[in-house]
């Protein structure tokens, strides 16, 4: 059972690195849906079957593997995008600060004051990791809809960070944070929509220049 | 362990012999999934044999280095390929630090087919030694996280006992490292062979070639030699992947030898497969995916220091 946790886990850092080294839109939205879906078997995967690990996988299979990128699928198919084309930093400079974020957090959390139980799972330095990889998302990538899924990176991390606590977690906690998210993406899809309409182009520099 | 006559004789018969029947699998399962015929099995030996009774032509502006070229780049795979352990079969030569040597050796024979190149003259074929030149030194730091991976798992630093007895029980305590040294040392041995996704042997168009390139000049002996070499490189470094993937002993010498041969052959279909359907890479993403390729390999590595 831990090897399996284990194993889905290293698989997580491995779709981070393909992520951010991708710049097609679609294959990236495909890469964040399995992230998405994948992580939530954890929850049965990692505390055993329960009412409560059920719920959560299912809520977390639900929106983030299926309703989420349906979504961003249903947008990108409004605006007629297919790829990044000038992130900010190039893509092999981002793939080299995400290995290297990613080793700090390996590294950093060795030096953590753990518990007995947690200091040899993954959990905590793929949570890290997969933090740093939506940071990254969000700072490098012009487009609008990119910095949607680096959102969505970063709450998966977030997530992987709760399956330490899931047992202590209240479910109206975990609801609200899915809620949270689903809404988030919806007003992103709409948003992405009338920055499209107004300037005819996705990217967020547009933005920060007032008009009259 | 005391390295027989039987079993140097051994080496150097896989080596020699079984080296060129790659190339022909690999065309074999690429006509499979074209729907050709395609080659014989046996084409590259014809081809070498064929070249070796031919005569020489030589450009009036070139030097020694020209002819070099190919001796160095028939001497170092099999040089290389003694240091490595070919299935259980132990490596004939060993000593503490030879996976440096092992790399350099390559280098060597890259600075010497890169040198024939430029000695030609040809702005064309100085263009492919850049190329050339620019992928393989990013794939070196790939190869050198794997081999510390490695040499961390097996306590050694020589090739012999880092491919050695102990890889088997390394695959129990350190899978998912190992794993991804498999990944990075095929992809290393798709590029430093120059095979599709990275470069297309068989196309003759200018923009698309980087080895081929390089020895265009090359006629007869010359390039028999030069396409015996880029055999046994291949062999080499598949030998590598292939021991990686199939860690364990049979006991028996003949087995050990069968099973070896049958995971290069193996291997040979899987580049073919590889080659029949992916198409060539653009030239800007090959630098993306070989630096992508070090940076799993370095993540590997950190891995296993955990």
């Amino acid at each position: 059972m831990d090897n399996t946790v284990n194993f889905l886990l290293l698989l997580v850092i491995l779709l981070n690195f393909f992520i951010l080294g991708s710049s097609r839109l679609v294959s990236c939205i495909r890469t964040v849906a399995i992230q998405g879906g994948m992580l939530s078997l954890l929850p049965v995967l990692a505390h055993g079957f329960s009412g409560h690990t059920l719920f959560l996988a299912a809520g977390a299979f639900l929106l983030k593997g299926i309703a989420i990128p349906f979504l961003l699928f249903k947008a990108i198919r409004q605006v007629r995008i297919r790829r990044e084309v000038e992130p900010l930093i190039g893509y092999v400079p981002t793939l080299i600060l995400g290995t290297l974020a990613t080793a700090g957090s390996f590294i950093f959390s060795d030096r953590l004051p753990l518990i007995a139980e947690h200091s040899q799972s993954l959990f905590v330095p793929v949570g890290l990791a997969t933090l740093a990889t939506g940071f990254l998302m969000l700072i490098t990538r012009r487009k609008a809809i990119t910095q949607a899924l680096g959102y969505l990176i970063f709450e998966n991390g977030i997530f992987v960070f709760g399956m330490l606590l899931t047992e202590a977690m209240p479910l109206m906690v975990e609801t609200g944070v899915l809620l949270d998210l689903l809404v988030a993406v919806f007003v992103m899809a709409i948003v992405m929509h009338q920055i499209n309409r107004e300037f005819s182009t996705m990217n967020i520099d547009k933005l920060s220049s007032l008009k009259e | 362990m005391k390295i027989t006559i039987l079993q140097l004789f051994l080496h150097l018969l896989l080596l020699f012999g079984l080296s060129p029947l790659l190339s022909g699998v690999i065309g074999k399962t690429k006509a499979l999934f074209a729907g050709r015929t395609g080659p014989p099995w046996l084409q590259l030996y014809y081809d070498i044999w064929k070249l070796f009774g031919k005569g020489l032509v030589l450009s009036r502006v070139t030097t020694w280095v020209f002819r070099a070229g190919p001796v160095v780049g028939l001497a170092v795979p099999v040089l290389a390929a003694l240091l490595i352990p070919f299935g259980s079969i132990g490596a004939p030569l060993s000593f503490t630090g030879d996976l440096i040597f092992f790399i350099y050796l390559f280098g060597l024979a890259r600075f010497f087919t890169a040198c024939a190149a430029l000695d030609t003259g040809s702005a064309f074929e100085g263009m492919g030694a850049v190329r050339e030149v620019t992928f393989s030194c990013l794939a070196e730091p790939t190869v050198f996280f794997a081999f510390i991976v490695l040499a961390r798992l097996s306590g050694s630093l020589s090739l012999d006992a880092m491919f050695g007895q102990t890889l088997a029980a390394s695959w129990h305590s350190a899978a998912p490292s190992l794993l991804l040294i498999l990944v990075c040392l095929f992809l290393v041995t798709l590029v430093e062979n120059c095979r599709i996704p990275f470069d297309d042997p068989n196309t003759h168009l200018e923009l698309t070639m980087i080895h081929e390139v390089m020895v265009l000049d090359h006629s007869g002996p010359d390039l028999g030699m030069i396409l015996y070499g880029a055999a046994m490189k291949l062999f080499v470094l598949g030998a590598l992947v292939v021991r990686l993937f199939l860690p364990g002993t049979t006991g028996s010498m003949i087995l050990d030898l069968l099973l070896f041969a049958g995971g290069m052959l193996l291997l040979a279909v899987i580049i073919g497969v590889v080659e029949s359907t992916m198409a060539r890479l653009r030239l800007l993403r090959i630098p993306q995916l070989l630096v992508g390729a070090s940076l799993l390999s370095f993540f590997s590595l950190i891995l296993l220091l955990r």
